[in-house]
């Protein structure tokens, strides 16, 4: 029989935890910058788009330690949110910060590919039908790239549940605060007879991947037969 | 009563037009890349003119003089587009009440009913505009466009992504839009037979400058180029 240790599963659901509040909270800034990207032309166009995917180039570990600087407590960010009792280092917190700018790279690659790929002309029928930007944006942009957007947060999610690298750099590997499920096997496979205990977090990695991979595949082929079908 | 007087320089091709028409429907007549379609955009509001004057009754819709340019959203006036751009993502019913849903209109039910029976597309409303035939949804964008209460109905070659057969069902009712609805029109078109059916008067542009403002009956004298 499958089972996990107490201190399996409270890997696990951090990791969860940690997925999701990363993939949801970068999903409002993801698309905002997809858009700008897409949709706009402005000075340090290429820089902003040359540090939204640095994550992606940049050795994790390097990730890692800019975010420590930046947002530990006696970083520039990190000092300044302390006087409001936000606090990234060593917290849960903070690995959700590493995994969302983690997975930010390729959540704005996918809308911003969606974005692009919407037909204008729709946008123009819109407003001639009374609807400002604003509404436009809300009732014909941002449906029709319903498919990427979701497409974007799945990616988003793996890869803050795989994330590694950044986060252990970060917030280092407290069980029960900042150990996620990469961590956890890590850790599990260091000490003598941790072997099971790591064979067990990795088939619930495996099955949380495909589950991920089969809701996205469902909902993207909701929204398609949503725009073809009958 | 629509009086446009624009001028736009796109690279190579210039537009300087200026026309009035009070006519219940008139059509824009001219050769493919005459500037038909960069015309109805800029009295749509889609494309800014560099300099002129665009006023729709008595309303300064643009004046380059005085700095006036209203957006599309507010202009009130209805397109519909050579390739009907229906929203993929919404049934018929919710692309027919689009534009009630944005102008926050009050909702008119005898209104929507006498459009609907009118274009004949009242079984077509829980369809999704992707399983539609191309004269359908033809039918669809100009309910869409009607519905919204324009002042003036702008249509850009309603007919151009059509075949002859489909051609012939949808004249019809844009006869019956033109007797019934009484919406002035601006109908772009570079076919004489069209024009002869729907317009009352036709301002024939071409190379980017208005070259007559006739009536209708001008056209016969070019049935030979049409046939």
């Amino acid at each position: 029989m499958f089972y996990l240790s107490p201190d399996e599963w409270i890997a696990v659901q951090l990791s969860l935890r940690i997925a999701i509040v990363a993939t949801l909270t970068a999903l409002p800034f993801g698309i905002a910058v997809a858009w700008l990207l897409a949709r706009k032309d402005f000075w340090g166009k290429a820089l902003v788009d040359g540090l939204v995917h640095l994550p992606l180039v940049l050795p994790p570990v390097v990730t890692g330690y800019l975010l420590l600087i930046t947002f530990g407590r006696k970083g520039l960010v990190g000092g300044f949110l302390e006087n409001f009792g936000i606090v990234f280092s060593f917290r849960w917190t903070g690995a959700a910060l590493a995994c969302g700018i983690m997975g930010f790279p390729l959540l704005v690659r996918a809308i911003r590919l969606s974005f692009e790929s919407i037909d204008r002309k729709l946008e123009d029928a819109a407003s001639t039908l009374g609807a400002n930007r604003l509404r436009v944006f809300l009732t014909v942009t941002l449906p029709l790239a319903l498919p990427g957007i979701i497409a974007g947060m799945v990616l988003c999610f793996a890869k803050a549940l795989g994330e590694f690298g950044a986060t252990i750099t970060f917030v280092s590997n407290i069980p029960g605060e900042t150990q996620t499920l990469s961590a956890a096997i890590y850790s599990f496979m260091q000490v003598p007879r941790g072997e099971d205990a790591a064979a067990r977090l990795v088939v619930v990695a495996i099955i949380i991947a495909l589950a991920a991979l089969i809701v996205s595949e469902w909902l993207a082929r909701r929204a398609g037969t949503r725009f073809h079908g009958e | 009563m629509l009086s446009v007087d624009v001028e736009k320089k796109l690279g190579d091709f210039s537009l300087a037009a200026s026309f009035e028409t009070a006519g219940d429907v008139t059509a824009l007549f001219g050769p493919s890349g005459a500037g038909k379609t960069t015309l109805v955009n800029m009295i749509a509001g889609l494309v800014t003119p560099d300099r002129g004057r665009i006023v729709l009754d008595d309303a300064v819709l643009f004046d380059s003089a005085t700095g006036i340019n209203i957006p599309a959203h507010r202009r009130r006036i209805g397109y519909v587009f050579q390739e009907g751009r229906l929203f993929p993502h919404m049934t018929v019913a919710r692309n027919l009440d689009y534009g009630h849903r944005m102008n926050g209109l009050p909702f008119d039910a005898a209104e929507a009913n006498r459009v609907i029976d009118m274009l004949d597309i009242r079984s077509l409303l829980e369809r999704r505009p992707g399983k539609l035939s191309g004269g359908e949804r033809q039918r669809i964008a100009v309910g869409r466009a009607l519905l919204t209460r324009p002042r003036l109905l702008l249509l850009d070659e309603p007919l151009a992504s059509l075949d002859a057969k489909r051609k012939s069902e949808i004249l019809p009712y844009l006869e019956k839009l033109r007797d019934e609805a009484r919406v002035p029109m601006v109908y772009v078109s570079h076919t004489p037979s069209e024009i002869r059916r729907i317009a009352t008067s036709v301002v024939w542009l071409d190379g980017g400058r208005v070259t007559a403002v006739r009536g209708v009956a001008f056209l016969d004298t070019m049935r030979a180029i049409d046939s």
